[in-house]
């Protein structure tokens, strides 16, 4: 059985000095939201303009729908659908000259495949006359997306689509791939924001050109290797301070309202307190009320990998 | 002991018949680090460039670093601090010329340029790519940078719009972390951000929805005021009441 629609085999790619991309083993089956998560600079706007056959690797081979990316590129633009991090429509052609475009540059009809868009398209309908240019962020994305889609692509890479779009939009954004999926459509969607990892079926974690792990969301936490714990005090950057030089504690971050802590040995709590020696041999307690064991968020995971 | 680095009234800024800032008010104190959110579009950034003194209100009043943005835009830009992520630094000079050339607009005394830049860079761990074109250092590296330069030349308030896209999350944190100790030193935090994790790290905070300020509390209040667990769910409750279409 060959489900696997996307396929990497130690695909490396360098410029000039910095290795963008270091031996790259990557599996993706068929009608999966795939997600590429990682900082900038890590290698995920390179690997996806290789699987789009835009960038030649260096060595090694990838595979999209059991096409080489490099020699059977011709067929391969016709299969997939490729949204840039930076908007790259056309900005004095309409909303629906751009859309027409693209179905024609396809051999296609914006008609033909209506269905695909429809829920995305009918938001910036009332707008088809606007010049591209002249759109609001969210609206440019709406129609990238649907320029994307129009020659009903089996697999469909959009990268960063969240970058610097506010959370509703973004939520708005991963309602609509989630509605993509159940279409049939395999999408590989790449981002830096760790809290979108979650609303994916699997994910790799990308940091420096390596791909850290690849996993489900549910398994990369269960692999976590520590009990975590959630500390909440009166002035958290103060505690910070005081816990991240303090040696029984093996690591301390910042969360939002929280600080997220690991600590070297298991935790012993003496009447409702957690007692901490500073260096200067002084004590200092936390409250159990203050303490709480948590589950790892995808984020939690990304900072351990990452410190390893 | 509380004093007030900003304080805005009533302000207000037409584009012909689009009102994009709605009649806002508010004030914030010394040392403190004021989150600004609001979804693409509900007006920050307009309303940012008035308290920068770029763009000159239509109605309204107010104050920044003692200045009247109105009649001293001129002395308001001198007292102030600005960092983007899409513009701070000059990718083609070196790091040391960046932190020069910034000085040296902002008329910092070239006696005190060479010293400070020595303990600025060493503070950030930059010192030994001194000197190092910009545009081949990381990102995370330059938003260090980008944000020591918009505080060197010890503005009361320095304005920081979407600091951090785009880098790992250690990195995100050692910035919030410069942030803190900025505000601890007296440098007040102005700062707008799509991260709703970040937004809890800020003493305060106020949400814009269609130009208007919708909220305006601390954290936890606001948290305790939606019933929400986090941030993220406040924002997403705040941005219903949108009414306004994006244009």
């Amino acid at each position: 059985m060959n489900d696997i629609i996307v396929k990497c085999l130690s695909v490396n790619k360098s410029y000039k000095d910095v290795k963008a991309l270091i031996n790259i083993n990557l599996e993706v089956k068929k009608g999966e939201l795939f997600g590429l998560i990682g900082a900038d600079g890590a290698g995920k706007t390179t690997l996806f303009r290789i699987l789009t056959s835009l960038v030649l690797a260096d060595s090694g081979n990838a595979f999209v729908n059991n096409l080489d990316v490099a020699r059977d590129y011709k067929k391969l633009r016709n299969q997939i659908g490729y949204m840039p991090g930076r908007f790259s429509l056309y900005q004095d052609l309409t909303v629906e000259e751009n859309l027409n475009f693209f179905a024609t540059v396809f051999n296609t009809t914006v008609k033909e495949n209506y269905h695909l868009i429809e829920d995305i398209y009918k938001q910036i309908e009332p707008f088809k006359n606007r010049r591209a240019g002249k759109l609001s962020g969210g609206m440019k994305q709406k129609l990238a997306l649907s320029c994307a889609l129009i020659h009903k692509p089996l697999v469909l890479f959009l990268d960063e689509p969240t970058t610097g779009i506010d959370p509703v939009s973004r939520k708005e954004l991963w309602e609509m791939l989630r509605n993509l999926k159940q279409q049939g459509i395999t999408i590989l969607v790449s981002t830096p924001y760790m809290d979108e990892a979650s609303l994916c079926d699997r994910i790799a974690l990308i940091q420096h050109g390596k791909i850290l792990s690849v996993e489900t969301p549910q398994n990369i936490k269960k692999n976590y290797p520590k009990k975590l714990y959630r500390i909440e005090a009166s002035d958290n950057f103060a505690l910070l301070g005081l816990l991240r030089n303090n040696s029984a504690v093996n690591s301390c971050f910042m969360f939002g309202g929280y600080l997220h802590v690991t600590f070297n040995e298991e935790l012993k709590t003496e009447n409702g307190e957690l007692k901490i020696a500073d260096n200067n041999n002084s004590q200092f307690s936390i409250l159990n009320s203050q303490l709480k064991e948590i589950e790892p968020s995808v984020e939690d995971c990304f900072i351990e990998l990452m410190t390893k | 002991m509380d004093k007030k680095v900003i304080e805005i009234k009533n302000l207000t800024k037409r584009f012909g018949n689009f009102t994009a800032v709605d009649n806002i008010s508010f004030d914030v104190s010394k040392g403190e680090i004021f989150g600004f959110l609001g979804a693409n579009g509900a007006g920050k950034t307009t309303a940012m460039r008035m308290l920068c003194g770029l763009s000159k209100p239509t109605s309204g009043q107010g104050f920044v670093a003692g200045f009247d943005i109105t009649r001293q835009s001129e002395n308001v830009k001198k007292h102030i601090g600005y960092m983007s992520q899409k513009f701070s630094l000059y990718e083609d000079l070196k790091v040391w010329e960046n932190i020069r050339l910034f000085a040296g607009i902002y008329r910092v005394k070239n006696s005190e340029i060479a010293t400070k830049t020595k303990i600025v860079l060493e503070k950030i761990g930059l010192f030994g790519e001194r000197n190092t074109l910009v545009k081949e250092i990381p990102l995370g590296w330059k938003q260090k940078l980008a944000f020591s330069v918009a505080v060197f030349h010890n503005p009361s308030i320095v304005f920081l719009d979407e600091p951090t896209g785009g880098v790992d999350p250690i990195t995100r944190r050692q910035f919030w972390e410069l942030i803190y100790e900025s505000a601890a030193e007296g440098i007040t935090v102005f700062v707008t951000t799509h991260y709703m994790d970040e937004a809890e790290y800020c003493n305060r905070l106020s949400i814009m929805v269609d130009g208007k300020i919708e909220a305006l509390d601390t954290p936890k209040n606001l948290k305790h005021q939606f019933n929400a667990q986090n941030m993220d769910e406040v924002f997403q409750k705040m941005a219903r009441k949108v009414v306004r279409i994006e244009n």
